[in-house]
Formats: structure tokens, C-alpha cells, sequence
């Protein structure tokens, strides 16, 4: 079950906890994986640590002509067309609206929400040729319930949503699959930080008693990237404990 | 025929997979061709990587046989 041997994967993103835990699980079911991210020392570390069928292409997404690229560079250095997109790049300017710059609002547009779209149709274009694909992208729990201080995020991620929607009405009919992963709150260096009374008052709020990991995440885009999930297709997948029922 | 014609003609059969031979002038990509509108936009990208040309949607939607396609080519090409 959920064999990804012979399948190529891009995950952008790849050098965060995350992305890198979805990299490794891909990896881990055979996939050939193309790490992309703008730190390639971390990149070239992780992809060292898989050993074979692991590839970087760096790619600075808050630029769109390298958003535009990303696709056909991947393919580049793996040597075969993309079977699997996993969109995970993503970045925070927190802060509340009435102190939001235009510069906050708009870093995390283009990062968070056009360059997954960037991506996501230079993928589109070579898979509805093959009639086969996976367009697997990260959005955030705090998409659907909104967050105080995230205004910019929650948006961009809940873009995603309506955007994965249409995706997947349009690929469809060639056997494409366009699907969403939503975390809840994920144990990552960004959490770590947070004050102890901060944390238990969270864990709190979490039926399942504990904060997710990023193996949580992973394993739901193993799922999804899986020739067992195609029938699934325009549907977001919560994982967070349980954190919001939704 | 001309190049125009013979190379969009070799386009279709190569996207739609269908017979040279039903691939006629009058021939409607949707009707007698079996293609969906995911198809015919795909076609029209193929026409517009294979001869350096823009074909604007509202172009595109007026594009219906293949000779609508070879006419609308040529026309930009003599432009």
C-alpha cells in the first residue's frame, strides 16, 4: 500500500520541519524527491542524508519568474516528468490588521497562495498531458477558522482551499488530483519558542491530547500522493489532533 | 494543402488520438472528434507553441473545426 517507487515529487519548502519530514516520507515509499527551498546547504544536507533519488533546485518562490521555473527545473534534475506536487513553501509576517503593512500583506500573498498557483500550472500542463498527476498543497487550520494576528496567512491559506477546488473540477477529467493538507499546531522550531503556559493552554484545546509532529503531516500527503487516494480529489484533509472539527 | 493545414492536422491527430483520415476541414473537435473543452484548450496551446502565435480566449472559443484553426492561423501568420 501507498508505493510511490518509479514516481517523481517536488516539495517546495523542503528545508523546514515540515517539508523536509514530507521529503523523507516520500522518499521512504520509493518516491524520486526534488528538494526545493532558498537554504541549499540545508538542502544539500537533507538530500545527502536520503542518498539516492534526492535532488535540490534551489528557488527563491517570492520571485515569480523563479515560481514560474521551478517546475521544469525539477524535472531538469531528476531527468523525468513530475508525478507529484507537494506546494509546503510557505512564510509568516504575524502582526495584527490594524498594524499590518502592505509589505506584510503582500509577501505572504505571493509566497503562501500565487506561487503554489505558479507552480501548480506549469505542473497542471505536463500532467492532464500524461493524464496522471498529484497537486498536494499545505494550508493551515487557521484557514478555516481564522487566527487573530494572521489576517494575511488565514487568507492566503484559505485561497488555497477555493483555488485546489477549481484545480481539481478542472483536472479531473484526466485522472489529476488536487487536494489540500491542513495542519493544526505542529511542533516545529517556530513552537518551540512558545511560552510552557502558552503551550498546555493549547494542548488543551486538543482532543487527541498532544501537538502534532511533522510525521502527522507527512503521513496524510503519503496518502494523498498514493495511487490507494484516486478518488480523492478537491477535499482538505484536517490533521490536528482534532483541534477543530471541520 | 498547405504547411499551416498539414502541421495542425498532425497536431490533432497527436493530441486527440484520433484517425488522420476523419480529421477533415469541416471537422468539429467537439462533434466529430470527441474532444472535451479541456481538449480544445490544449489544442489551442499546442497551436500556439507550434506556431509562435497568441490566440486570445476570445479567439480560442471561435475555433471550433479544424479549418477554423488552420483559417485563424494563416491569418496571423500573413499579418
Amino acid at each position: 500500500m501507498f508505493s510511490l517507487s518509479g514516481k517523481t515529487a517536488l516539495v517546495t519548502g523542503a528545508s523546514g520541519g515540515i517539508g523536509a519530514a514530507i521529503a523523507r516520507q516520500l522518499h521512504a515509499q520509493g518516491a524520486t524527491v526534488v528538494l526545493s527551498g532558498t537554504r541549499e546547504a540545508a538542502l544539500q544536507e537533507l538530500a545527502d542524508s536520503l542518498g539516492e533519488r534526492a535532488h535540490i533546485a534551489v528557488a527563491n518562490l517570492s520571485d515569480p519568474a523563479k515560481a514560474d521555473g521551478l517546475v521544469a527545473k525539477a524535472e531538469a534534475v531528476a531527468g523525468a516528468p513530475l508525478d507529484i506536487l507537494v506546494n509546503n513553501a510557505g512564510l509568516t509576517r504575524d502582526t495584527l490588521a490594524i498594524r499590518m503593512k502592505d509589505s506584510d500583506w503582500s509577501q505572504v500573498m505571493t509566497v503562501d497562495l500565487e506561487s503554489p498557483f505558479r507552480l501548480a500550472r506549469a505542473a497542471l500542463k505536463g500532467m492532464l498531458r500524461r493524464r496522471a498527476g498529484r497537486i498536494i498543497s499545505i494550508a493551515s487550520v487557521v484557514g478555516t477558522t481564522g487566527n487573530a494576528g494572521q489576517a494575511n496567512y488565514a487568507a492566503a491559506k484559505a485561497g488555497i482551499v477555493g483555488m485546489s477546488k477549481s484545480l481539481a473540477q478542472e483536472a479531473g477529467p484526466r485522472g489529476v488530483t488536487v487536494n489540500v493538507v491542513a495542519p493544526g499546531f505542529i511542533e516545529t522550531p517556530m513552537t518551540d519558542v512558545l511560552p510552557e503556559t502558552v503551550r498546555e493552554k493549547l494542548v488543551g484545546s486538543i482532543p487527541l491530547g498532544r501537538m502534532g509532529n511533522t510525521g502527522d503531516v507527512a503521513s496524510a500527503v503519503v496518502y494523498l500522493a498514493s495511487d490507494e487516494a484516486a478518488w480523492v480529489t478537491g477535499t482538505t484533509l484536517h490533521v490536528n489532533g482534532g483541534m477543530a472539527m471541520v | 494543402m498547405s504547411d499551416i493545414a498539414d502541421k495542425v492536422k498532425k497536431i490533432v491527430v497527436e493530441h486527440l488520438g484520433v484517425d488522420e483520415s476523419k480529421v477533415t476541414p469541416d471537422a468539429s473537435f467537439i462533434d466529430d472528434l470527441g474532444a472535451d473543452s479541456l481538449d480544445t484548450v490544449e489544442l489551442v496551446m499546442a497551436f500556439e507553441e507550434a506556431f509562435s502565435v497568441e490566440i486570445p480566449e476570445d479567439a480560442a472559443e471561435k475555433i471550433a473545426t479544424v479549418k477554423d484553426a488552420i483559417d485563424y492561423i494563416e491569418k496571423q501568420k500573413a499579418a
